[in-house]
């Protein structure tokens, strides 16, 4: 044996965040072990829509799901078939003139960046969408955007971690993080050079202090109906619900699925920890999803959940040590765009554990600049 | 902003089988404006069904005094009204075939019965392979069966029930298979006459299908056909017996429908049943359970349960000894019927990996060999997540893996998402505790 050990890291949950660094570090030759205290992708990672959207409200938000879209797209083919991804774009949809206008300097924004994207006018957009109501401006159209269904990748992440030697813990809750160690809800303790905390919206718990709140959301599935709309058609608002700071809100953002099901969302609320569905909220949100498609009011709604989104002070997601703490990374605050950058982002922790550069700037992520905030 | 219509009372009563029945007179007679909502075209629940509507159904005249409690001038039923959520407490609503539903209540009787279960062997997804109580109930409403080559399988005093009915529309019964060894059945029988009703019972089954060879320990092993069914194979645990046949009627015992009690929040006991206590009331607050959703016992429990429940909804002070006595009786038949019919390993085994469990997402017995759990194989599989909604699967899989139930998340059914839109929309009603 020569040279110094190769690192070692646990991994704290195992949602698409935690999963993607198991598999992104163990394939880079790192010792890791993986503990989730529930089902591998069982929390945000399962209520969640699956949208692989490369959103560009600004420019780290971009460059982030850029890569992360770019290294899904790699994946793709060899995914299992249960990830169901599908390719069926997303459809910015403009209500009006002004909304139309946006569209536009998106739309060459995305162009000049290498996305391709496409303005759609009002009478293109009812021969792409013809169950959207009449009266709409327009739309954005990107291409590549997908659709996966996270609860099937994450375990396929951990079989390959597994096969590169990580072992995975399910079923084991971490109560503590010591150090460079973690104690074990059961009393065990294990140690390692890294310890990666993925817990997403359960973050503060193990971190007290840490900028991250919890944002509720809800979505309804329908019975199957293919061929009622084709792309993934969000309001042009959305990035408004999404990034805005307000207690509450909702947009019309509605996902076929390759089943023929419907996903329909979206809602966003802070400050509600409990996870039953609120009628108020959910038929606020449904009746925006009808305003855009009428023809959905007599569709049948199969089921209705919530999920919690780990919301940040400033939108960007926690990638990287935390002040105080030494050995500690985070991999958290995704809100809700986790699905799509967690390929990113376990890309920029295997960057740090190993001490390798980063193909984009890292400092828009590191959670130092958020330290002394208030939660 | 309520643009959907909306009742108020102070009891509502969700289903209108015998326990509902009885719980909207015993609650109407008490002095209490009741509601009472099914999902049916007409009253009746699983064994009374269509006998108001003049069908000649055999159990009219039993059925008919039940019924009248719908004449009742402070009873007001609704049809073809199925609840699917409740937004707040004291606030129900439910799907009708003119749109949404607000019922304010001040307490509730959830009523809501049981279903057949349907246990996955190879072939039992052909054409021809039924439910026997689905079965049954689809001869009632006109199915014909006149001439054809029927099979009855499973357990329970359910299936004499259907084969006499089948029997009564000119089905030929070829064979009722019982999975409960001959033991058991045997001494079950011998114990009847501590029921004489049930007794009475038997024996009328028994007069009436004379020649239908009865078979105990006895089970469906694989349903055999092309397109539709062929033939089904019977095994007796040494020997197995083709019999080639045009319907098989299946059906393994009975679960409680214990949606609405999970929507409105209330503990489920051991066994999937709701559960009450001595005035039927369950752990919420205002909120009674009575008939086969609060344990599997028969019409007669349905009947008593359901009157306390009525009279404790509507603040009736002591409960008479006479329906208590019913109960007692009547659960002590539930419970004799429980052991008798206990289901044998072997059904475990029927299953083969291709075999599929869950038909809405065709999700096979082998993709769900692996998975821990009931959460885990919805997430993975998609088990349970189709338009039925795990209603027929999820009990197969609990016998099979021993998974336990997950929580009922609104709508309990699938609704209109026009529906699901105005279910926050509606001001919560009564709010006064129990
Ligand atoms: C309604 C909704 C819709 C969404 N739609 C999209 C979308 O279309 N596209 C998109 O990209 N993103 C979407 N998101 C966001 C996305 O779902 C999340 O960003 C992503 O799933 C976060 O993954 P995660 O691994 O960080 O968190 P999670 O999936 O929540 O994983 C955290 C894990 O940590 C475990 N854990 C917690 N505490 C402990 C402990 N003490 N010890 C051990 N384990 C622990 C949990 O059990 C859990 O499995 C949506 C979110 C919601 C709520
Ligand atoms: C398929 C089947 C067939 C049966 N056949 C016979 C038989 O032939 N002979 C016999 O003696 N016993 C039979 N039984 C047993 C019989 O059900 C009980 O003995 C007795 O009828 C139970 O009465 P109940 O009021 O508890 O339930 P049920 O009679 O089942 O009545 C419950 C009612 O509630 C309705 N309901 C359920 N959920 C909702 C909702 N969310 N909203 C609105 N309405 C709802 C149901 O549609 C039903 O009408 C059968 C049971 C089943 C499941």
């Amino acid at each position: 044996m020569s040279g110094s050990p190769s690192p070692d890291a646990l991994v704290v949950g195992a949602g698409i965040v935690g999963a993607a660094c198991a598999w992104e570090l163990a394939r880079a030759g790192v010792r890791v072990s993986v503990l989730e205290a529930g089902l591998p992708g069982g929390g945000a990672t399962a209520a969640g829509m699956g949208h692989v959207v490369v959103l560009d409200d600004n420019e780290p938000e971009f460059r982030l799901a850029k890569l992360s879209h770019e290294l899904w797209s790699a994946l793709a083919p060899e995914l299992p078939a249960g990830a169901e991804f599908t390719r069926p774009g997303t459809l910015w949809v403009a209500a009006d003139g002004e909304e139309l206008d946006a569209a536009a300097r998106r739309a060459a924004a995305y162009d000049s960046r290498g996305v391709a994207a496409e303005l759609l006018d009002a009478r293109q957009l009812a021969e792409a969408e013809p169950e959207l109501r009449d009266g709409l401006a327009g739309g954005l159209l990107v291409r590549d955007d997908a659709v996966v269904y996270p609860p099937c990748v994450v375990p396929w992440l951990l079989d390959g971690a597994r096969r590169a030697g990580a072992q995975v813990d399910a079923g084991r809750r971490v109560a503590a993080i010591e150090g460079r160690a973690v104690r074990c809800a059961d009393g065990g303790r294990r140690e390692a050079a890294w310890v990666v905390l993925a817990t997403g919206a359960w973050a503060p718990e193990l971190v007290p202090g840490l900028p991250v709140r919890r944002r509720k959301g809800h979505l309804v599935v329908t019975d199957r109906y293919p061929g009622f709309v084709r792309h993934q058609l969000v309001e042009l608002g959305y990035l408004k619900s999404a990034h805005g700071t307000g207690s509450e809100s909702v947009a019309f953002n509605v996902q076929p699925r390759p089943s023929g099901q419907l996903l329909v969302g979206s809602s966003r609320q802070l400050g509600v920890d409990d996870d039953a569905i609120d009628h108020r909220l959910l038929s606020r949100m449904l009746r925006r999803a009808l305003e855009y498609l009428p023809g959905l009011a007599r569709r049948h709604a199969l089921r209705a959940w919530t999920g919690f989104r780990a919301a940040t002070p400033d939108g960007q997601p926690l990638i990287g040590p935390w002040p105080g703490h030494d050995g500690l990374l985070l991999a958290t605050g995704h809100e809700g765009l986790g699905i799509t950058t967690a390929f990113g982002t376990a890309w920029l922790v295997a960057d740090m554990v190993l001490g390798r550069p980063s193909p984009l700037p890292r400092e828009p992520y590191l959670p130092a600049r958020l330290a002394g905030s208030a939660p | 902003m309520s643009a959907i219509a909306t009742v108020d009372c102070d009891v509502l009563v969700v289903g209108a089988g015998p326990a509902g029945l009885a719980a909207a007179g015993a609650a109407a007679r008490a002095g209490a404006g009741v509601v009472v909502l099914d999902d049916n075209a007409g009253p009746g629940g699983q064994i009374w069904r269509g006998a108001g509507a003049g069908v000649a159904a055999p159990d009219a005249r039993a059925a008919a005094p039940w019924l009248d409690a719908l004449e009742h001038p402070r009873v007001q039923p609704l049809a073809g009204a199925r609840l699917f959520a409740q937004p707040a407490p004291g606030l129900a609503l439910a799907e009708t075939p003119a749109g949404p539903l607000a019922v304010r209540h001040v307490r509730a009787v959830l009523c809501p019965g049981a279903r057949e279960l349907f246990l996955p062997f190879p072939g039992w997804t052909l054409p021809g392979v039924a439910g026997a109580g689905g079965l049954s109930a689809l001869v009632k409403s006109g199915t014909p069966v006149a001439g054809q080559r029927v099979v009855v399988a499973g357990s329970g005093p359910l299936l004499f029930a259907v084969a006499r009915e089948l029997k009564r529309h000119g089905a030929r019964v070829l064979l009722i298979a019982e999975q409960a060894p001959r033991g058991r059945v045997a001494r079950f029988a011998a114990g009847l006459w501590r029921w004489p009703a049930k007794l009475a019972d038997a024996l009328a089954h028994r007069a009436a299908l004379a020649g239908v060879p009865y078979r105990t320990g006895s089970w469906p092993v694989e349903a055999l056909g092309g397109e539709a069914l062929a033939a089904v194979r019977v095994s007796d645990g040494r020997r197995v017996r083709e019999i080639p046949c045009d319907r098989l009627a299946c059906g393994f015992g009975l679960v409680p429908n214990a949606e609405p009690a999970r929507l409105f929040g209330c503990a489920i006991a051991a066994g999937g049943a709701v559960a009450t206590g001595a005035r039927q009331e369950t752990s919420v607050p205002g909120v009674f359970a009575a008939g086969e959703a609060a344990g599997i016992a028969g019409l007669e429990a349905a009947l008593a349960e359901g009157a306390i429940a009525g009279l404790a909804a509507a603040g009736a002070g002591e409960i008479p000894a006479g329906p208590r006595r019913a109960r007692e009786r009547a659960r002590a038949f539930g419970a004799a019927i429980a052991r008798a019919f206990a289901l044998r390993d072997d059904l475990r085994a029927l299953a083969r990996p291709e075999t599929v469990v869950c038909r809405c997402e065709d999700v096979t017995r082998g993709a769900l060999a692996d998975q821990p759990g009931w959460r885990a194989a919805k997430l993975h599989t998609r088990c349970g997540m189709g338009p039925c909604q795990g209603r027929v699967c999820g009990p197969a899989a609990e016998f099979l893996f021993g998974w336990g139930a997950e929580s009922v998340r609104p709508p309990a059914f699938p609704v209109r998402l026009e529906s699901l839109a105005a279910a926050g929309e509606v001001p919560p009603g009564g709010t006064e505790g129990p």
